[in-house]
C-alpha cells in the first residue's frame, strides 16, 4: 500500500512557472542502524525520484541514505501543454511506486 | 453597595492569584492559553497548514484506507459499523478519554480503538505506537479537527481527572521535577535552545520531526518522563489515560489541530 500526496495545480495558464510538491509514505532507513537484536537493519531508502510530463522528464533526483523519513520533494516547471505528470519513485527492495496527476493549460 | 463593590475586589484579586494555565476561556478573562503550534517557526506552521505538506496527513490518508479494511474473525471493517467517519466520527477525539458502556474506567481513544477490535472485530489488539494504530487515530482525529475541545461531564471521570493533576503536580525521577514545574511554572522561557511549551494537547497524534514519524500522546509523555529521568509507566498503565483527562480538561474550548506537526 502506497501512500501519496500530491500537490499540483490542475490548470495551468501556458507559460506560467507552477509548483509540485510530492510526499511519500517511506521509513528512508539508513543502513547502518542496528535493531533491538544488534543486527544492522538492511538499507531500504528511496533511491531516485522521477516527474515526466507527458512522458518528457522535467526533474529527477537521486537520494541518499541522509534524507528524512517520508521525504518532500518540490520543484518548479514551465506550463507548456495540458496532460498528465507522472511522478515515479524507485528504490530498494524493488520499492516502485508511480503517481499522476492531470493538469490542464490555457 | 459598598459589600457588593468588596465582592467584585475579592473576586478579581482571586482571579489573579489563579495560575495562567488555568485561566480558561469560559472563564470569562482573555484566553492566554498556547497552543505548541504558536511557539513553532513559521515554516513548521506553515507545513502543518498545508495537508499535502503535512507528513500527518499521509497516516491520515493510511487509516482512511484501513477505515474500510475487514479485519479479524468477524470479518467487519471499522465501517461496516460507523459507516463514514467524516459523520460518525466527528468530534469524538475532541472528547475522549471517557468511560465506554459497561465499564468503569476511562479508556483512551487508542483503547477505544482496540476495545471495537477485540469486542466488535474479533481482532487482536494493536499495540501501542503500532503503524495501523497510531494511521487509525490519526483519522480519526482528523476529523474533529477545528473543533473545540469539550471533555465530557461524565462526573465518574473526576476522581481520574483529579489523580492526572496529582501526577501532574507530584515530583519524580532523578531531577526530582514534575510537569507543572516546566510546563506551568516556566512555560514559554527557554529549555536549551527550544521553548517549553504549555502542554496542551491540541495536535495529537503528532508528526514529530525528531521522531520522523507519528507519534501518540502516549510518546509524548514517556519522552518527558524519560527526560527528567523517571522511569515511564508501563505502556498500558493507567497513569497516561488520567494525564491525558486532566490535561484535556486543562486545554477545554481550545481548538483540535490533529495531526499536528511538531519540531
Amino acid at each position: 500500500m502506497a501512500n501519496v500526496l500530491v500537490n499540483a495545480p490542475k490548470t495551468a495558464k501556458r507559460g506560467a512557472i507552477v509548483e509540485i510538491k510530492a510526499l511519500i509514505l517511506h521509513p528512508m532507513e539508513t543502513g547502518f542502524r542496528p535493531g533491538t537484536n544488534g543486527q544492522i537493519i538492511p538499507r531500504n531508502i528511496v533511491e531516485r525520484f522521477t516527474a515526466t510530463w507527458n512522458d518528457a522528464e522535467i526533474f529527477s533526483m537521486d537520494m541518499s541514505p541522509a534524507i528524512s523519513a517520508n521525504p518532500f520533494v518540490s520543484f518548479f516547471a514551465v506550463a507548456a501543454e495540458s496532460g498528465t505528470i507522472r511522478l515515479r519513485w524507485t528504490g530498494d527492495q524493488g520499492f516502485a511506486v508511480e503517481e499522476q496527476v492531470a493538469i490542464a493549460v490555457e | 453597595m459598598t459589600a457588593l463593590r468588596f465582592g467584585i475586589g475579592l473576586a478579581v484579586v482571586f482571579a489573579a492569584s489563579l495560575t495562567l494555565a488555568q485561566v480558561g476561556g469560559d472563564k470569562g478573562g482573555v484566553d492566554k492559553r498556547r497552543s505548541g503550534t504558536q511557539d513553532m517557526g513559521e515554516a513548521l506552521q506553515r507545513m502543518q497548514d498545508d495537508d499535502t505538506a503535512n507528513p500527518g496527513m499521509l497516516f491520515v490518508q493510511l487509516g482512511s484506507q484501513l477505515w474500510t479494511k475487514k479485519a479479524g474473525a468477524a470479518d467487519k471493517s471499522c465501517a461496516d459499523c460507523h459507516g463514514a467517519a467524516a459523520a460518525s466520527m466527528k468530534g469524538v477525539a475532541a472528547r475522549y478519554p471517557a468511560i465506554p458502556k459497561g465499564a468503569d474506567t476511562p479508556v483512551d481513544l487508542e483503547g477505544r480503538i482496540n476495545l471495537c477490535r477485540t469486542e466488535n472485530q474479533k481482532a487482536e489488539r494493536l499495540p501501542s505506537e503500532n503503524r495501523e494504530l497510531l494511521a487509525l487515530l490519526a483519522y480519526v482525529a482528523h476529523q474533529s479537527r477545528g473543533m473545540p475541545i469539550a471533555p465530557p461531564a461524565d462526573p465518574r471521570l473526576g476522581t481520574f481527572r483529579d489523580q492526572g493533576a496529582e501526577i501532574y503536580r507530584r515530583r519524580q525521577g532523578q531531577l526530582n521535577l514534575s510537569c507543572a514545574i516546566c510546563h506551568d511554572d516556566n512555560a514559554g522561557k527557554k529549555l536549551a535552545g527550544v521553548t517549553i511549551p504549555e502542554a496542551h494537547p491540541t495536535g495529537y497524534p503528532i508528526y514529530r520531526l525528531e521522531w520522523q514519524g507519528l507519534g501518540s500522546l502516549k510518546r509524548r509523555l514517556r519522552n518527558c518522563l524519560v527526560g527528567i529521568r523517571a522511569e515511564a509507566y508501563a505502556y498500558d498503565a493507567p497513569e497516561y489515560v488520567m494525564l491525558e483527562l486532566f490535561l484535556m480538561d486543562r486545554a477545554k474550548g481550545m481548538t483540535l489541530e490533529s495531526p499536528g506537526v511538531r519540531p
